[in-house]
């Protein structure tokens, strides 16, 4: 066999002490790093396989194994680093594209992390969220412009479709084959109990999860899998992906081994194909043809549905928002460029699209300038991590976030970043069955559920502590944020003042 | 009564409920200590064929055949309906593992019996199995029939 020149880039160390030879870790592992020589009566590791997900670390009943970065290392040079040199030794063993998975995992700035939140202090009260009603439900769609009344003082506007959520977080969209059928099981039992939604993906809606329909956003992507009258009327909205944070201009693909019966059922296509979904829509080549689907999908659903156009933060957002709030479109979601993915080519993964916090602020700003604001609300996703960027998120303007990644994680997911590989330890991101069902769904619902209560719970004690009770009155404040570390040009774009001002 | 059930579609065969058991039953703090280069004699198995995977252990039947061929009468049922086990009645006759029509008897070195006992004996005070399953495929409920 030729030399590979690649450095493992793990190293599993066993506390051999504390080892009982349970195998449990052998058996647990499906990159089969773990193995047992009973000549010996020892455990051995096989450290080119290991992708540090760490499923045989927490599962290891004697606390016995620990997964370390692989000190073992190329001379050091802060041009050329060890992760650069391993890619090209990788493209040059293979000729293939990188392939990554989850976020842009590069060391760019997080504009969360710079930008602190206000308090009230003397001069205005806070509130106690455990005494005090604190109302954190929000309505997605088109805002009418104006309220007309009739003679005897009764509403004559009518409310476009909205959706009703009871705290600004949905999950975002993860098709049924990036993901398990547990894994959605998961997302939608915990969405019909927190009162919000989960999101398809493009992959089409499985028959069992039809009975969660108000909880649900479908999709439809370029690939239009699974799209048929049933789908679209099934859910809560309609949602266009045009495109996705973590790989914006390009499409997707679902290689033809993880096409099962269920899948292929589900997608409507053939078992063992591969699912391409096209880098653009074919029928959408500008606003005006965007403004068609819209409104096709409208008909479709008799006007009963909200539409959302869900794009990725790429360097014109605004004006491409702009565009979109005119098209019809009732809700714009906008994925920031260190969203997930279960498979993206690492180099557009890495240096494609723009943050979510710039770009939301950005939209924000422009469709306020133009008197649009109203037409649209905005979702915005792409690595919201917790509740305070949730409150930060909505006091640069937004309506809600869309999580995925955290969700991920709360069912689990140890953001090793092989997702690619299909054989993802913790029942995810797999569609082998063996490792399906090490995710039972009834566990999934309750982390997700208590992941969005301690959420709940953190918003309005933040939203107490600054004087404010509903989303309502924090939506767009951004007189409650200040920036740190920050120049002047992010500032501006951001609508912030730096702390201190 | 409530008993320790086992669905098949959520085990993963990872072996840890005979681990848990077999410390549960140790009497000894440690798990290394407890179980470091010993052969373990876990009241549970997990019975696997290709993909299928689950743990039985002993079914506290209602009318128990192993208790019928107990000859020191070693085998009894409790008020609650735990079937147990004297270990200094029981002559290792070995009887009643011919009898169990689930394979959940084992004995060790001690060649007296061992069954599952709910934990109730040990201190872990509720089924170790149950406690230690990472996927809540073994459980311990009540189901009305």
């Amino acid at each position: 066999m030729a030399i590979n020149f690649i450095l493992p880039e793990f190293e599993v160390e066993r506390n051999d002490y504390r080892c009982i030879r349970c195998r449990v870790c052998e058996r647990q592992c499906a990159n089969h790093v773990h193995s047992y020589d009973p000549d010996g009566d020892v455990m051995l590791s096989d450290e080119t396989k290991c992708v540090d997900c760490q499923r045989c670390v927490c599962l290891c009943p004697t606390h016995a194994l620990k997964i370390k970065k692989n000190d073992a290392a190329l001379r050091t040079n802060a041009n050329w680093k060890q992760n650069t040199i391993l890619e090209i030794y990788k493209q040059a063993n293979t000729g293939g594209v990188l392939l990554s998975s989850m976020g842009n995992p590069e060391p760019f700035p997080v504009y969360w992390d710079k930008i602190l939140i206000n308090a009230s202090q003397v001069t205005n009260p806070s509130i106690d969220p455990l005494r005090e009603p604190m109302e954190t439900r929000v309505f997605l769609g088109k805002k009418p412009h104006d309220i007309e009344r009739d003679e005897n003082g009764n509403i004559k506007t009518e409310l476009p479709p909205q959706i009703e959520l009871e705290l600004p977080i949905m999950f975002s969209a993860m098709s049924y084959g990036s993901i398990s059928y547990n894994a959605h099981k998961s997302l939608a039992t915990a969405a019909e109990a927190l009162g919000i939604c989960y999101n398809t993906g493009e992959g089409g809606l499985h028959e069992d999860f039809y009975q969660y329909g108000k909880n649900t956003i479908v999709q439809v992507a370029s690939g239009r899998f699974g799209v048929y009258k049933d789908y679209l009327e099934a859910g809560a909205a309609v949602e266009i992906k045009m495109g996705q944070g973590a790989k914006p201009g390009i499409g997707g693909h679902l290689p033809g081994a993880k096409v099962g019966e269920d899948i292929s059922k589900t997608r409507m296509i053939p078992e063992g194909s591969d699912a391409i979904s096209p880098a653009p829509h074919h029928d959408i080549y500008s606003i005006e043809d965007l403004r068609q689907l819209v409104f096709s999908l409208k008909e479709a659903t008799e006007y009963k549905k909200p539409v959302i156009v869900k794009v990725a933060a790429v360097h014109n957002i605004a004006a491409i928002a702009s565009g979109i709030a005119r098209s019809g479109a009732d809700i714009i979601a906008i994925d920031g460029f260190r969203g997930g993915t279960g498979a993206a080519p690492t180099r557009i993964r890495d240096n494609v699209g723009i943050p979510i916090e710039l770009a939301l602020a950005a939209v924000d700003k422009r469709l306020r300038d133009e008197g649009i604001r109203q037409n649209v609300s905005l979702v915005v996703g792409g690595s919201v991590r917790s509740a305070s960027d949730i409150v930060k998120a909505i006091a640069l303007g937004a309506d809600a976030c869309y999580i995925a990644t955290s969700a991920l994680l709360a069912l689990g997911c140890h953001l090793c970043r092989t997702c690619q590989s299909g054989k993802c330890n913790w029942g995810i991101a797999t569609q082998d069955p063996e490792l399906v069902k090490r995710l039972n769904p009834e566990t999934g619902k309750e982390r997700l559920v208590n992941l969005l209560t301690a959420w709940k719970h953190e918003i309005k004690e933040m939203m107490g502590l600054m004087g404010i009770n509903s989303i309502e009155a924090l939506r767009g404040n951004r007189l409650m944020l200040r920036g740190v570390g920050l120049n002047e040009k992010e500032l501006e774009i951001l609508g912030i003042s730096h702390a201190g001002e | 009564m409530k008993r320790v059930y086992v669905h098949e579609e959520w085990c993963l065969g990872c072996h840890l409920c005979e681990y848990n058991c077999a410390f549960a039953n140790s009497g000894i703090a440690d798990m290394v200590k407890a179980l470091k280069n010993k052969k373990i004699t876990p009241r549970i198995h997990v019975e696997e064929g290709g993909k299928i995977h689950y743990a039985v252990s002993c079914r506290h039947c209602e009318d128990p055949l192993c208790i019928k061929g107990c000859i020191s009468g070693a085998l009894t049922k409790d008020d609650e309906g735990v079937v147990t086990i004297d270990h200094n009645k029981c002559v290792g006759c070995l009887s009643c593992m011919l009898l169990c029509p689930y394979g959940c008897i084992t004995t060790d070195e001690n060649e007296t019996v061992l069954k599952c006992e709910l934990c109730m004996k040990n201190s872990c005070g509720a089924p170790a199995c149950v406690q230690g399953c990472p996927n809540r495929a073994i459980v311990y409920e009540e189901v009305q029939e």
